[in-house]
């Protein structure tokens, strides 16, 4: 077995799968106050990312759209962690994420279940799949109006 | 369980790995299948070679220089507008412009002839499963002009649907453009056909030959279209180079689109007259080493030959077809009748870019995602598809690297269980 077959078995992780099969808070959500489109027209994912914010917490955040395994389970992963979340820790985990995928893995944050997603990082031409929810809802909560892209 | 690779017969068989040296590199540790060619080709010995040697022994700039080297470096240049006419069985090779590739091809046509011809009210008509590049172009004309955009509809099993299209053309049809082979479906339309139907009607007829090309013998003589356009790349030549065929009664009236040097006759302050064709179409100094490289393209594909190159991709595409449709849950997109050597396909429950990183981690490449077809997968109701597309060096080897890559993707997604 070479490296490879066991990068492709860290991308692949068995939490991957089931939050690609069975993804969370997998609906629309009627009562949200902060929603933004992602789209990356590269590959054709597409979601929309939905949050209701009170007094500066994330109390509820959901998603709909279709994508890759990568990109579903980051997202479905991602509407689990950040429930019931300050908004600033929120924006402080969206730019960790952001590192731990791109760059070096910020030593001091332990990302829980999140860190499923770090194999991702032996993959480039895959980065963006597992970044696309996380800039959609960052463009969500500061409303931006632009639809967030990946690419 | 699974289907045995048949053996292709001798006589379709070509062996011609050893003319690429890529192929020979091992990728990640394993052997290269390398199934992208409708993205872009491998490039043999003798096209390396000869952009080498041309620097090496020949460069000069062209149609400008007295000295020898000018004139040795003009002549190689206008050699190889005369091999692609030659390819494509032109009258005459003042009707081929060299252009950086299909697109630029494709825009030159719609910025220099389309402005000229056009107005609001006209008409221009497409198909379906065209490439952006022949899409896009057109409605940056639309916008221009005021004409409008046709699109002739698309059947399920990925052709064009021909009574749509002849209830489409009319009177106020000035063009038609279409993909001799769509390079998301592998279907080769009827051009010639097409090109009858639409002279009846008065249009003239651009085809992107982009992916026919390497694959079929093309006469434009024949097909007695107006415009065809084709990639250099695509066609085991370099980047960046291309060319475009325009019917002679037709170039020799288009004027210009880019100005500089190398297309004028005189300039003066007040007034430029410029050149004849196909000059008039190629200012500024052109990629000379890319026609060298194109050059020696074409002169090897038509040493191997292009009915031997058909011949023997269309026995990989028959039993890469067999072969998926073997796999549970896979579905071919595209399943016209005549097919060039593309196979498109989705498989349950895997998304096309899964299935792109784990096929490459099995030292096969192909590709995934729209194509460049948005419009096509919306009609498909897909988001994208996967891409195995042939050339003249694939095996069988390849096809089962391809099926067994696949069935170890089922395996890891705990999909393919019938």
């Amino acid at each position: 077995m070479s490296d490879h077959h066991s990068d492709l078995r860290e991308l692949y992780q068995e939490v991957i799968f089931d939050h690609n099969r069975h993804p969370r808070n997998f609906h629309a959500m009627a009562d949200a106050n902060h929603t933004a489109d992602g789209h990356n027209p590269l590959c054709g994912d597409q979601l929309t990312v939905y949050a209701r914010v009170e007094e500066g917490v994330v109390q509820e955040a959901s998603f709909v759209g279709h994508g890759c395994a990568i990109s579903t389970a980051s997202a479905s992963l991602m509407t689990e962690a950040v429930k019931g979340q300050p908004i600033e820790e929120v924006e402080a985990l969206f730019r960790d994420m952001h590192a731990m995928l791109t760059e070096a893995h910020p030593e001091e944050r332990d990302f829980g279940k999140l860190e499923v997603l770090s194999g991702v990082r032996e993959f480039p031409a895959r980065v963006k799949c597992a970044t696309l929810a996380w800039h959609t809802l960052h463009n969500a909560i500061t409303q931006a109006r632009d639809t967030a892209r990946t690419e | 369980m699974n289907a045995p690779i048949r053996m292709a017969s001798a006589a379709t068989s070509l062996d011609r790995i050893a003319d690429f040296p890529i192929l020979a590199r091992p990728i990640k540790g394993r052997r290269l299948a390398y199934l992208d060619n409708g993205a872009t080709t491998q490039k043999p010995l003798a096209v390396i070679q000869a952009e080498s040697d041309f620097y090496e022994q020949s460069n000069a700039n062209i149609h400008r220089g007295v000295h020898w080297l000018s004139q040795h470096a003009t002549d190689l240049y206008e050699q190889g507008r005369e091999s692609v006419r030659k390819l494509l069985n032109a009258a005459r090779s003042q009707e081929i412009v060299f252009t950086r590739g299909t697109t630029e091809a494709i825009n030159l046509v719609a910025y220099s002839w389309g402005r000229a011809a056009l107005k609001e009210g006209d008409e221009i008509l497409i198909t379906g499963m065209e490439h952006h590049s022949n899409i896009v172009p057109w409605q940056m004309l639309c916008e221009q002009t005021g004409a409008q955009l046709r699109v002739v509809p698309v059947t399920d099993s990925g052709e064009l649907d021909m009574d749509q299209y002849r209830a489409l053309l009319g009177p106020r049809t000035k063009l038609v453009g279409v993909a001799h082979v769509s390079n998301a479906l592998g279907t080769i339309n009827p051009v010639a056909e097409i090109t009858r139907l639409a002279h009846d009607a008065g249009a003239k007829v651009l085809i992107d030959g982009a992916q026919a090309v390497a694959h079929q013998a093309v006469d434009v003589q024949a097909i007695d279209c107006d415009f065809y356009a084709f990639s250099g790349h695509k066609l085991y030549g370099p980047t960046g180079i291309g060319a475009l065929y325009v019917r002679y009664d037709i170039l020799k009236d288009m004027p210009p689109w880019q100005g500089g040097g190398d297309m004028i006759y005189t300039v003066s302050f007040e007034r430029s007259t410029y050149a004849d064709v196909p000059q008039r179409f190629e200012a500024g100094t052109p990629n000379i080493a890319g026609v060298v490289g194109l050059d020696a393209a074409i002169r090897y594909v038509l040493d191997v030959g292009l009915e031997a190159i058909a011949a023997h991709e269309h026995v990989l595409l028959d039993l890469g077809t067999q072969e998926l449709l073997s796999l549970p849950g896979v579905r071919l997109i595209g399943t016209a009748a005549h097919k060039a050597g593309i196979l498109s396909f989705v498989v349950d429950g895997i998304h096309p870019h899964d299935l792109g990183t784990i096929l490459d981690t099995e030292g096969v490449a192909i590709r995934a995602g729209h194509h460049c077809a948005m419009p096509l997968m919306t009609r498909f109701g897909i988001p994208g598809t996967a891409r195995a597309s042939l050339a003249l060096y694939n095996t069988q080897e390849d096809i089962a690297a391809l099926a067994a890559a696949l069935r170890k993707a089922q395996k890891l997604f705990g999909t393919g269980h019938q």
